[in-house]
């Protein structure tokens, strides 16, 4: 954080601050000079930081009624639904905020991408970022497993099994992670144990990923280091705290329709039935924030193959600052880049898709040539253009190609 | 004491021996909050079935549930049997005998649990004639065998016994 100054108007404030300097700590945040070109591409933050507090606050009063249990779970969730007061509002909001939740990180994410927000000096923001994300899936999907319905036994089951891809270790370590020889109630309990912990460890990510941020300060549309106040910045409060409200209201429009007027289309209604382990739905999928991951690990045809590149598209994410290493940050001023950065988005999303089509014939070709693209693109694509694309003149700041204009 | 900081000393070998002695401890307290994890004894003890297979008609199979996970018992057509039997070896991803896979060729007893991602396999789909796991479409032949798709090795053979001509005890 920038050196401050600031000494408090009343003398209790001025007390209390030389012992414990909060209120230098609310003054940064409101004088943090943001820049003034901003889009609304950069309100996800504010929105992403809505959505943690949401599940905290759902989750914390859903398991005041939900019980951990393989022969209980299932009917304490139709008890939420039916008979606590507004139960079928909380879970119906915590249920939809995940997908809200992640709905929000990946635009956040393209965001990063798109401006180049993950290059010096913020490469550890976006390791953070990433470790988030990453902790946001294993919670996700810990939290889908608690219904203990149809769809919750047979995802834990194949997630748990990726682990037994292992060489040697695997069979132990899946064994260990279920607390028996199947998915059953002690894998059940675990996981209701580590889905309430991990967000709270999400949150302190949240804070670091914030205070990373905020020694640089935000990247911006052009890219371009500005000098910290000028005319290139404002302050925080009030023009960025009104424009991330406005387009956090815009958000939970959308939240609340799904909400209250389509609450079941995100879900899979086999997950209304209850858990079985001697019988497996036809079709097993996961929520579609997980599909492209998903696509990746079917179109192998070999399962430690498939697992080894399920986990690799992920971390390959970390390594991205290394990988590009072109010094302009925008794809507003590169050009081709700009091109792959909207291949890697439909690429993305024809993944997705296919993770939700039976794996054959044609859709099982396209995941592969998907998947293919994917590690195309961050292994080759990005390295090679950062040495040889030719990028556009950057302008001097913020103001000066407006105001020669 | 010409060159007294790269002679190892007293207070090096002190904070060695600390660090070593602080290690094993945190090792130790460690152990017990990873261990706990693993099955515990009622999941142990859970370890034997005794299943009644007078009711299986031949083509038919059952499946009954041992330690949390599906067991297939399927009695074997003649023809179902000729054709594990007849099935050469290098033709298999995970080469193994029929006969190995069976205690009387009638009867096969397997996990009924897919080896690549855990599903239950569907019986007499496929093409093999065996099972087929819609998961991720692994097809396995009339002695369980993998044949095709992403599984690795064949379903497995838990151990089990014929108590008599009509009970089978898994585990």
């Amino acid at each position: 954080m920038s050196e401050h100054t600031y000494v408090p108007e009343s003398k209790f404030g001025k007390w209390f601050n030389d012992r414990l300097p909060l209120l230098t700590l609310s003054k940064h945040l409101q004088d943090y000079p943001t820049p003034k070109n901003l889009n609304y591409w950069w309100t996800f933050g504010g929105i992403l930081t809505f959505c943690l507090v949401t599940q905290i606050v759902t989750g914390l009063v859903l398991a005041m009624h939900y019980v951990a249990h393989a022969d209980l779970a299932f009917n304490s969730i139709e008890h939420i639904m039916r008979d606590v007061n507004y139960g079928w509002l909380l879970r119906y909001v915590h249920a939809n905020g995940a997908s809200m939740f992640f709905l929000a990180v990946y635009i956040h994410i393209f965001r990063s991408l798109f401006y180049g927000s993950y290059k010096s000096p913020r490469e550890i923001i976006w390791i953070l970022g990433m470790l988030i994300y990453i902790l946001m899936m294993a919670t996700a999907f810990m939290g889908y497993v608690l219904p203990w319905g149809q769809m919750s036994f047979w995802g834990a089951t194949v997630i748990t099994n990726l682990f037994s891809a292992i060489p040697i270790v695997g069979e132990s370590i899946t064994t260990w992670l279920w607390g028996g020889y199947s998915v059953d109630n002690p894998t059940l309990t675990r996981f209701f144990s580590l889905h309430y912990l991990f967000p709270f460890i999400i949150f302190g990510l949240v804070v670091l990923h914030i205070w990373a941020l905020h020694v640089p300060g935000n990247n911006n549309p052009v890219g371009i280091d500005i000098r910290k106040p000028s005319k290139d910045t404002v302050p925080f409060h009030p023009y960025i705290t009104i424009k991330d409200l406005f387009a956090l209201l815009i958000f939970i429009i959308v939240f609340s329709a799904f909400v209250f007027f389509s609450p079941n289309t995100l879900g899979h209604p086999d997950n209304y039935i209850q858990a079985n382990p001697l019988i497996t739905p036809k079709h097993i999928v996961p929520e579609w924030y997980l599909l492209p991951f998903y696509a990746i690990l079917r179109s192998v045809p070999d399962k430690l193959g498939g697992v080894i590149l399920l986990f690799a598209s992920i971390f390959i994410l970390l390594a991205l600052p290394w990988l590009d290493k072109s010094k302009v940050r925008s794809a507003i001023f590169r050009p081709i880049y700009k091109q792959f950065f909207w291949i890697l988005v439909i690429d993305v999303l024809v993944l997705g898709y296919m993770g939700a089509m039976p794996a054959e014939g044609l859709y099982l070709l396209i995941a592969r040539i998907g998947t293919a693209y994917y590690f195309l693109h961050f292994l080759v694509i990005l390295p090679v253009l950062s040495s040889i694309e030719k990028t556009e003149p950057l302008p001097a700041s913020i103001s000066e190609p407006v105001l020669k204009g | 004491m010409d060159k007294p900081d790269k002679k190892t000393n007293r207070r090096d070998f002190l904070f060695t021996a600390s660090y070593t002695v602080g290690a094993v401890g945190l090792g130790a307290t460690i152990w017990p909050l990873i261990a706990q994890m693993n099955p515990d004894r009622s999941v142990k003890a859970l370890a034997t079935t005794e299943v009644d297979i007078s009711q299986i008609e031949p083509g038919k199979s059952i499946t009954v549930l041992w330690r949390g996970k599906p067991v297939f018992i399927k009695r074997r057509t003649q023809s179902e049997i000729s054709d594990a039997e007849s099935v050469s070896l290098n033709e298999l991803k995970h080469p193994e005998k029929d006969q190995d896979r069976v205690k009387k060729s009638e009867w096969l007893v397997m996990l009924g649990v897919c080896t690549h991602l855990g599903c239950v396999p569907l019986a007499d789909k496929g093409e093999y004639n065996g099972w087929f796991c819609p998961c991720h479409g692994s097809h396995y032949d009339t002695s369980g065998r993998i044949r095709k798709g992403p599984a690795p090795v064949n379903m497995e053979i838990p151990k089990y016994e014929f108590v008599d001509s009509n009970t089978i005890k898994i585990g």
